[in-house]
């Protein structure tokens, strides 16, 4: 591996920060199980219980509202199931986490900028008088543009909705409160603000209904069986502490920098309220695959959308919700820097864009002349 | 491999409770460390080498996993652990084959993730036959193949029991199953490792894998699926397709990396393991028998991983035990329910009566006990069930010869 890569796919995963890592490293060597009655669990019960009051810290919840998971996959599952709602209403732009868990759901578009149509949720929701569950992600994890939470959540209480939002990419870089804002159930993943992979967040309003989906020892009062992953929430715990949130200086400097090399490049949902970090942006006529491994030679590590399908050749959902054209979609490529990111970082993105972009992208030049 | 021998503080606890965890081996740490930092990448991001470091690494750990076991490499999952791979193995196939099949086999000794998810499934409309053990904790062959029907979809039987570490007859059980087209399902967390699987030679078609029980992680674990014949799952939990579309989620690279290097450790060692654990099995047994009279061992001793034993005291209070022996970390049972004072339903399963129950220790002995820690844990145990002792009227009734059953208490 060039050592001297530049990682800017931060959304697709956060390196784990000082912070988490050393409180992991004690948990690994103290070990025992949470839930043994002997000193040694009782110890280890001690770190869950410290973990649990930093996430619920982080996202204005209280501790005993939240519950650990795997991650947030799980949680997103657990949520659409564990409120017994039988309707659903997502927006189409969710992650496949939620899409595929409720695949009867009603779809509430967004707009050309990504944004959630509230009109249209006022709308379906008036359609029927059963009682629904809304799910609205905080923000996207393609283009960083952020829901309106707070109108869905009043929109939804006057139809008397019960909201999940899947804040995974939100958390810790832009605030979260859960209370503030009035949310029922709140999805986070440990590895996309610094913690590590494999833990996760279901928080749980202490007044939502919530029936448990999986079944067995009695871990995280009754709600989520299994042993508890003792470092990994431990992780968890430290790095939500830690992130305190993102500003967007070095993104707006490499988007103002990528827009003025190639003056046809788009960026998505840039008329919207964004996360600091992420940058979903079109090279016109090249294609995203070709752009992400010229970058990855150039030592700058990008991704085409999102990490989970990015291994399949298919275009963007998100950005064919936002009613973007399939070929100015199949050139888009997400760039998101995190909490290790430095300036020099992003002077190696705008000297490898600039490179790829005079050597492929002459034609786009010609064509932008022509036009 | 000196170093692994100081796991313990001396401030710490002797740990006697490998049943409900164990810590991480050294070696498996080592191994997980370069993921945790630089090798940090999400293995689903097939865009930059971060991404193909990380892949590499789990592919890596599943082909560790599938060779402990016999099996093939694409027939190993990663989950969360051994509890959502018992959901999932039971939960999967009973509602895949659901138009079909509507019966489950199961014993009354299993995890209680076991149980609670045949009592969903029963609320579901499925019918669940729950097998007895006999007085030594294993499932009677006959009475298996009995309650095998052509509408059982499922048999779940787990390996080890993770109280009394007994050994069901799993090459015995996946014939029955195989002859009768069910599938069969184990839970092999306290068994992996421990002693020798064959997926083929036992024709087991699941198999749940729990990572911290094999020295590695928490928050790990695997389900074995056959390909052929091929097992069908409904998976639990969806999104990106993952894991062939059975378990969706980003893989936890350093924790699938711990538990493959866990298992590659365990399959080299587990010979040598099993022999000095046998030996220290005996030692503990026998110090504690040839010091205290009326103790009784719970579940088939030969039958059994070397690393446990599980003994009732009689005229004990097992909590009053637990609270003296301050110096040991032991269970009264499975640490999942230890919370609760119900005697263990394991214990009830074979016949042991409520006060025996009631006066058990679970002991669990593994790859960092030594000599000099069961020696010290005989004394302490000795000396604390004899202070008890003295203190017990009970006790002191059954020195004088007196049946305690034939007493009849007086009401108050």
């Amino acid at each position: 591996m060039p050592a001297a890569s530049v990682y800017l796919d931060h959304n697709a995963t956060s390196p784990l920060r000082p912070e988490a890592f050393d409180a992991m490293v004690k948990a690994l060597a103290t070990g025992g199980n949470p839930s043994a009655v002997h000193a040694v669990g009782r110890k280890a019960r001690g770190l869950v219980d410290k973990a649990r009051r930093q996430v619920a810290a982080r996202v204005g919840a209280l501790p005993a509202e939240v519950i650990f998971t795997s991650g947030g996959t799980e949680a997103n599952n657990m949520a659409l199931a564990g409120a017994g709602r039988r309707r659903v209403l997502i927006s189409s732009i969710e992650h496949e986490s939620v899409q595929r868990a409720v695949p009867e759901a009603d779809i509430v578009p967004v707009d050309g900028e990504g944004v959630l149509d509230l009109a249209a949720l006022e709308r379906k929701l008036a359609v029927s008088g059963e009682p629904a569950l809304v799910s609205v992600m905080f923000a996207n994890n393609e283009t960083g543009v952020l829901q309106p939470m707070a109108d869905v959540v009043r929109i939804a209480r006057k139809a008397g909705a019960l909201v999940h939002c899947d804040a995974v990419q939100a958390a810790g870089k832009v605030p979260v409160d859960l209370h503030g804002i009035g949310i029922d159930y709140l999805s986070l993943a440990a590895h996309k603000l610094g913690g590590p992979t494999g833990v996760g967040a279901l928080i749980v309003r202490a007044d939502a209904p919530f029936v448990p989906s999986r079944f067995g020892g009695g871990q995280e009062t009754n709600r989520r069986a299994g042993t508890e992953n003792l470092s990994g929430i431990v992780g968890f715990g430290a790095a939500a502490e830690a992130a305190r949130g993102l500003d967007s200086t070095l993104r707006d400097r490499g988007e103002a920098a990528l827009r003025a090399i190639a003056p046809t490049a788009r960026v998505f949902g840039a008329g919207a309220k964004r996360l600091p970090n992420t940058t979903y942006i079109s090279m016109p006529g090249v294609p995203a695959e070709t752009q992400v491994m010229a970058l990855d030679l150039a030592g700058v590590c990008v991704s085409a959308g999102s990490a989970c399908s990015s291994g399949k050749v298919h275009r963007s959902a998100v950005l064919a919700a936002m009613g973007i054209e399939d070929a100015e979609a199949g050139s888009a490529i997400r760039i998101s820097f995190g909490w290790n990111s430095q300036s020099g970082d992003i002077d190696r993105l705008i000297a490898a864009w600039r490179d790829l972009y005079i050597r492929v992208g002459k034609s786009d030049i010609a064509n932008a002349r022509a036009a | 491999m000196t170093a692994i021998t100081q796991i313990r503080r001396n401030d710490q606890p002797i740990y006697l409770d490998y049943q409900a965890t164990t810590p991480l081996d050294p070696r498996v740490l080592e191994a997980m460390m370069p993921y945790f930092t630089h090798q940090f990448g999400n293995p689903h991001s097939r865009s930059h080498s971060y991404g193909w470091e990380a892949e590499e690494g789990v592919e890596k750990a599943r082909g560790q996993v599938a060779k402990l076991i016999g099996a093939d490499e694409k027939e190993v999952i990663f989950t969360s652990g051994a509890t959502e791979s018992n959901n999932l193995a039971i939960r999967g196939v009973a509602e895949f084959y659901k138009d079909r099949k509507n019966h489950i086999v199961t014993t009354v000794t299993e995890h209680k993730c076991v149980l609670d998810t045949c009592r969903h499934l029963e609320q579901q409309g499925f019918e669940v036959t729950y097998l007895p053990v006999q007085k030594n904790g294993l499932i009677d062959l006959e009475a298996l193949r009995a309650a095998v029907t052509d509408k059982t979809v499922v048999v779940s039987v787990m390996a080890v029991n993770n109280e009394i570490g007994v050994i069901q007859p799993l090459a015995e059980i996946g014939k029955i199953c195989r002859e009768k087209k069910a599938f069969f399902h184990t839970d092999a967390a306290q068994a992996a490792g421990k002693i020798a699987l064959d997926v083929e030679a036992m024709n087991i078609d699941l198999m749940s894998i729990s990572g911290h029980k094999i020295y590695g992680p928490k928050g790990i674990g695997a389900l074995y699926v056959r390909r052929k014949p091929r097992v069908r799952l409904v998976p639990l939990i969806v999104g990106g397709g993952q894991e062939r579309g059975f378990r969706s989620g980003t893989l936890p690279t350093p924790l699938c990396v711990g538990l493959g290097e866990a298992a590659e450790i365990a399959m080299n060692e587990m010979e040598g393991e099993a022999k000095r654990l046998t030996k220290l099995q005996a030692r503990m047994l026998k110090g504690l028998q040839n010091r205290l009279p009326e103790i009784f061992v719970n579940g088939d001793l030969e039958h059994r991983i070397p690393g446990n034993l599980n003994i009732s005291f009689a005229y004990v209070e097992g909590e009053s035990l637990m609270m003296g022996i301050k110096n040991l970390a032991v269970s009264s049972g499975s640490a999942c329910t230890s919370a609760s004072l119900e005697p263990s339903y394991v214990l009830r399963a074979l016949g042991v009566e409520e006060e025996m129950a009631h006066t058990s220790l679970r002991i669990g002995l593994g790859r960092f006990t030594t000599e000099h820690e069961v020696d010290t844990a005989v004394d302490e145990l000795v000396r604390h069930v004899n202070k008890l002792r003295e203190m017990s009227p009970l006790w002191e009734m059954a020195q004088e010869g007196i049946d305690i059953k034939s007493i009849e208490w007086a009401a108050h």
